[in-house]
């Protein structure tokens, strides 16, 4: 087995993992966690994915995309905290009400 | 005027606006009604040189497709263009005088940003450009919900962030395999060099699953009720309008150009899904005892018409379907609003309790009813248009049992917008201190449902602006 597959394939692990966690844990900041092992898992698929060229240099794009993604994922995080810190404010606690149809 | 790149004053001249509104709070009401009339020209001229033209291709910067960024524009995305900028006009309109200026101040920065996102994403030429500005917009939008505070909003903005970001990051695994194993993220090369694979497989599978959660088909449309009827009107509106159909236009150039394979089994699937999120979301809608609710579980089918089109994957059906994005775009846009002046005039949005706002709110109410002939699909209006596209479509294929769902759903359509119409005729028992609607509001719901209705009556324009760049592929003769 290849570097680059290892490499991928922890990333793909580390997507259903943070996948699962978000499904499963109540606590938003716990979501918000896991949305990030989710974005870096996407990264690091794409970082290993980036030998594709297999010489010595590897692809710049992938890496340009993971430095876009990151941004991105800043960006989102910053506002999810804020939103969760203004729900805990409001609500009394931090997690999302249960679901019901009315 | 040949030479001007409209494409890029499109993107530009709403983030010119976000900055302006943002730099000076006071007056961001003029200054984005301003940058709101020159997206309208802008998109004009770009209507104009495609229309003279051709399909459009602007390499930003000149770097050119591998590396660079292009922005393309062929007639659907001209006609995604044109809907926004009608649909946010009109939202603009109507946000002069809904919100109060505390309020008003964050609005017009964070909704001149969403129209930005929405313009760059409607021209992208790349999978990841495209993936960029579905962030952009999904943060906007999350923002512009919980605009309006409180418990409900908050909570379901939070919810609908955590959607919208699961949705991207699967989709962005997705563009992850496809370039690794095409080289490239550009579309129409990408259209080139595809080759089934397991890789590609797996790819659409994330990409489409993605999407469909931000386009909130059935069964992941649990987060969308909530996020859109909880937020201040004139964003549940443009959340309804415009922004879930982002991503179903995304999904539609994926399927359209770079996977050709609707006619399989996932064609099916999606297919069977929207028929259920039809029904579902129709049954549900007749439930509702509020008046925003209502309308968002109305939203809920009719983004499900929308999918009818995959299994059948004939240039009638698609067009069908987009003929049904654009009418929903201005209909939904008009009843939300118009449900907005409801809940402005009376203070809420308890339709046993609408006591006779016909009478009283007559402009509004005639917002609402014509807005409703649009979605139950009645000609002469766009949303029969639509129907027949699809009704055509599904008899030319064989699978006449889509044409079944099509007419369930304008009967269960045609019973929830009675329900409405019949309670604001009637006096109710709990009588309520009104507070008049500003003339902005009112008119500006109108002017939305009319343009729906004329979209019928117009109809061989919009076809023909469809056929620019053949972007749904050329009809086999018969």
């Amino acid at each position: 087995m290849s570097h680059v597959f290892l490499y991928a394939l922890v990333g793909v692990g580390l997507f259903t993992l943070g996948l699962y966690a978000l499904i499963v844990h109540p606590h938003l900041l716990r979501k918000i966690l896991a949305i990030n092992v989710m974005g870096s898992g996407v990264f690091l698929v794409l970082v290993a994915l980036a030998a594709r060229t297999g010489g010595a240099v590897p692809d710049p794009v992938p890496h340009a995309m993971v430095i876009t993604g990151i941004v991105v994922a800043i960006s989102a995080t910053a506002l999810a905290l804020a939103l969760m810190l203004r729900v805990q404010t409001e609500t009394g606690q931090a997690r999302l009400p249960e679901e019901r149809i009315e | 005027m040949q030479d001007i790149p409209w494409g890029v004053l499109v993107i530009l001249l709403p983030v010119v606006g976000t900055l302006a509104c943002f730099l000076c709070p006071r007056r961001s009401v003029p200054l984005g009604l301003a940058a709101a009339l020159g997206v309208v020209v802008c998109v004009a001229g770009l209507g104009w040189q495609v229309v003279e033209q051709g399909a459009q291709r602007y390499a930003i910067g000149g770097w050119g497709a591998p590396l660079g960024i292009d922005l393309y524009a062929d007639g659907l995305s001209l006609l995604m263009l044109a809907v926004t900028a009608v649909v946010g006009l009109g939202i603009s309109v109507y946000s002069t005088s809904y919100f109060e200026p505390g309020r008003s101040a964050f609005f017009w920065p964070l909704w001149m940003f969403l129209w930005a996102a929405l313009n760059a994403l409607f021209l992208s030429a790349d999978i990841f450009n495209l993936y960029v500005t579905l962030e952009l917009l999904g943060l906007a939008a999350v923002a512009l919900v919980a605009l309006a505070g409180g418990a409900d909003a908050l909570t379901g903005a939070m919810r609908y962030l955590l959607v919208s970001l699961l949705g991207s990051l699967s989709y962005l695994l997705g563009v992850a395999l496809l370039y690794h194993s095409f080289g490239s993220v550009d579309i129409a090369i990408l259209a080139h060099r595809m080759e089934a694979s397991p890789a590609v497989w797996t790819a659409m599978g994330l990409m489409s699953a993605g999407l469909l959660l931000k386009t909130a088909l059935f069964p992941l449309h649990f987060w969308l009720p909530p996020a859109h009827a909880s937020a201040p009107t004139p964003v549940s509106a443009l959340l309804s309008a415009l922004v879930v159909k982002a991503s179903f236009y995304m999904l539609l150039r994926l399927w359209l150009e770079i996977f050709p394979l609707s006619n399989s089994a996932p064609g099916q699937l999606l297919g069977l899904l929207g028929a259920v999120a039809v029904l579902w979301g129709g049954l549900l809608a007749l439930r509702q005892t509020r008046l925003k609710m209502l309308i968002a579980y109305s939203t809920v089918a009719q983004l499900g018409y929308l999918f009818l089109a995959f299994p059948m994957a004939t240039s009638i059906a698609w067009k069908g379907a987009l003929y049904l994005l654009l009418s929903h775009a201005l209909a939904k846009a008009a009843m939300f609003m118009a449900a907005g002046s409801i809940l402005y005039f009376g203070g809420h949005d308890r339709i046993a309790d609408l006591d006779r706002v016909a009478q009283r709110l007559p402009l509004t109410l005639a917002a609402f009813g014509l807005a409703g002939v649009s979605s139950m699909g009645l000609p002469p209006s766009g949303g029969f248009i639509a129907k027949w596209l699809l009704l055509e479509a599904a008899i030319r294929t064989g699978q006449w049992w889509w044409a079944i769902i099509l007419i369930l759903g304008g009967l269960l359509t045609a019973a929830y917008i009675l329900k409405v119409v019949g309670y604001a005729f009637t006096q109710a028992e709990v009588t309520h201190e009104a507070r008049a609607v500003p003339v902005p509001m009112e008119w500006a719901a109108l002017a939305l449902a009319l343009a729906a209705v004329l979209l019928g009556l117009f109809a061989p324009w919009p076809l023909a602006l469809m056929e620019i760049g053949l972007p749904f592929g050329v009809e086999a003769a018969r």
